[in-house]
């Protein structure tokens, strides 16, 4: 387990939630909107629901991006994107307008395409099955395809990524979990995704 | 494939939670009292999500009702939308703080337009769930009703709804006000109310009363999720038999392990109601 976990706080996330369900695991957790804190914390999550343009702009407003980054990249700790917060780590997303996201995962973000979804409904609201590659760290212990609860209307691709760790299937195969090094993501909220959450939030505890 | 989902409503007015006939109300007992008959985050494993609506008919008081939420949802990992009376984005905001990940809006889609549109740049369109209660008319026609069912739209549905494809809300939660807790089963005629071009996922709601009622709601195409409120015909292990017979029934559903199939329980076996 992680001595000091941080949930980076920048008024886009349901940190309640996440806190809460890492406390569950015996986690104790600090939300935190410092910089400072953020930079020196051992292991950072960050979730995030709205949009892709206002979230980056809020981080960079704030300091939070030159944090996150030192953190991740200078200090090496490890690191979860949550929904939002994975989109955030991609090069760019193209919600509101292009914006430049963190740059920790190669690729953009996207709209789901009218043509990739035929009659399917956007957002894409519930549980659908992830399917995990057997290496991965992320879903270590759930054995085969697994339901994870997604709420989302933009999507990465799996382009071959040396760090794709799971893709679900919508109209189109998008990039469910990230895992390289000390980078973690999610697409899916393990914080709402029952038992099948928590042990990939115990996983990345754990790794 | 997406799975459908099985979503509790649990209805709270003044500290107390309810049973609701009809949009009539019926006092059940408050948090302690289903804490202790049901042990509600147990019997949240057996959801796919939960809705808890304020749907105080007095003064309302969100802090309150902020407080009962975030006791209620401690131990809960699904996702939660909340509402009921909700009128600012600081009203919203308290719900978001207290355990919600959903906004739910009912009378503001129709006289506060503007809040809803706010509510969908702040929070992002997934955050909102549009509720619309509806009635059927003698001719067998439909009319929308807002405030907790007391005021009728003159408007018929479908160009009170025109804005559905604007993108303000992420979801549709549909009741009807004529099934509501009779055990009737559920009213598909509210689904040929809504524009023909609707794309917004859509929660069907009223009149449930057993589990293969469920499984006939998200056996139509056009249903994305199922709601019940029916607090005595789930609670108990009520809602735990009911869907492990739909998933044996090959129903597409969700699946996820114990807590103690994972090793992750970390309170002690509850006792059952």
């Amino acid at each position: 387990m992680v001595a000091d976990i941080v949930l980076i706080d920048y008024g886009m996330g349901n940190l309640w939630s996440v806190g809460s369900a890492l406390s569950y695991l015996g986690c104790q957790s600090t939300i935190s909107g410092d910089p400072g804190r953020v930079a020196r914390a051992d292991a950072l999550i960050l979730p995030g629901v709205g949009s892709f343009r206002q979230a980056m702009e809020v981080l960079r407003a704030n300091g939070l991006a030159e944090a996150i980054t030192e953190a991740v990249l200078g200090r090496q700790r490890k690191i979860l994107g949550i929904c939002l917060g994975m989109q955030l780590f991609a090069e760019s997303g193209s919600e509101d307008g292009f914006s430049q996201g963190l740059g920790f995962i190669p690729g953009g973000v996207d709209r789901f395409a009218r043509e990739e979804l035929g009659t399917l409904k956007v957002p894409h609201i519930g549980f659908n099955r992830v399917v995990a590659s057997d290496q991965s760290r992320l879903f270590q212990g759930l054995g085969g395809p697994t339901d994870f609860y997604f709420v989302h209307s933009y999507r990465l691709l799996p382009t071959n990524l040396p760090g794709q760790s799971a893709t679900c299937h919508y109209g189109v195969d998008f990039l469910a979990a990230y895992e390289h090094e000390n980078i973690f993501a999610t697409q899916f909220h393990p914080e709402k995704s029952q038992t099948n959450g928590l042990l990939v939030l115990k996983n990345f505890l754990d790794s | 494939m997406l799975k459908k989902r099985i979503i509790f409503t649990l209805l709270y007015d003044s500290g107390s939670f309810m049973l609701s006939r009809n949009f009539r109300l019926q006092r059940v007992g408050n948090l302690d009292w289903l804490q202790r008959h049901y042990n509600f985050a147990h019997v949240s494993f057996f959801i796919d999500e939960l809705i808890v609506l304020d749907i105080t008919r007095g003064d309302r008081h969100l802090g309150e009702f902020c407080h009962t939420l975030e006791a209620l949802t401690a131990g809960c990992f699904v996702p939660i939308a909340a509402g009921g009376g909700v009128r600012s984005l600081d009203q919203a905001r308290a719900l978001l703080r207290s355990g919600a990940d959903k906004i739910v809006v009912n009378s503001p889609l129709f006289d506060q337009p503007d809040l809803v549109q706010d509510l969908a740049s702040a929070f992002g369109q997934q955050c909102v769930v549009g509720s619309v209660d509806l009635k059927r008319q003698t001719d067998g026609s439909y009319q929308i009703h807002t405030h907790s069912g007391s005021q009728p739209l003159a408007q018929p549905p479908q160009t009170a709804l025109e804005w559905l494809n604007q993108d303000w809300v992420g979801e549709l939660y549909l009741n009807s006000i004529d099934r509501d807790g009779t055990g009737q089963g559920y009213d598909f005629a509210l689904l040929d109310q809504l524009p023909a071009d609707c794309s917004v996922p859509v929660i069907l709601a009223g009149g449930v009363g057993n589990g293969q009622q469920l499984a006939v709601g998200f056996a139509d195409p056009r249903v994305d999720a199922v709601a019940t409120a029916h607090l005595f015909n789930f609670l108990g292990d009520g809602l735990q038999r009911a869907r492990q017979t739909l998933i044996d029934q090959g129903a597409n559903l969700p699946v996820w392990p114990s807590l103690d199939q994972l090793g992750l329980r970390n309170t002690p076996e509850p006792a059952t109601a």
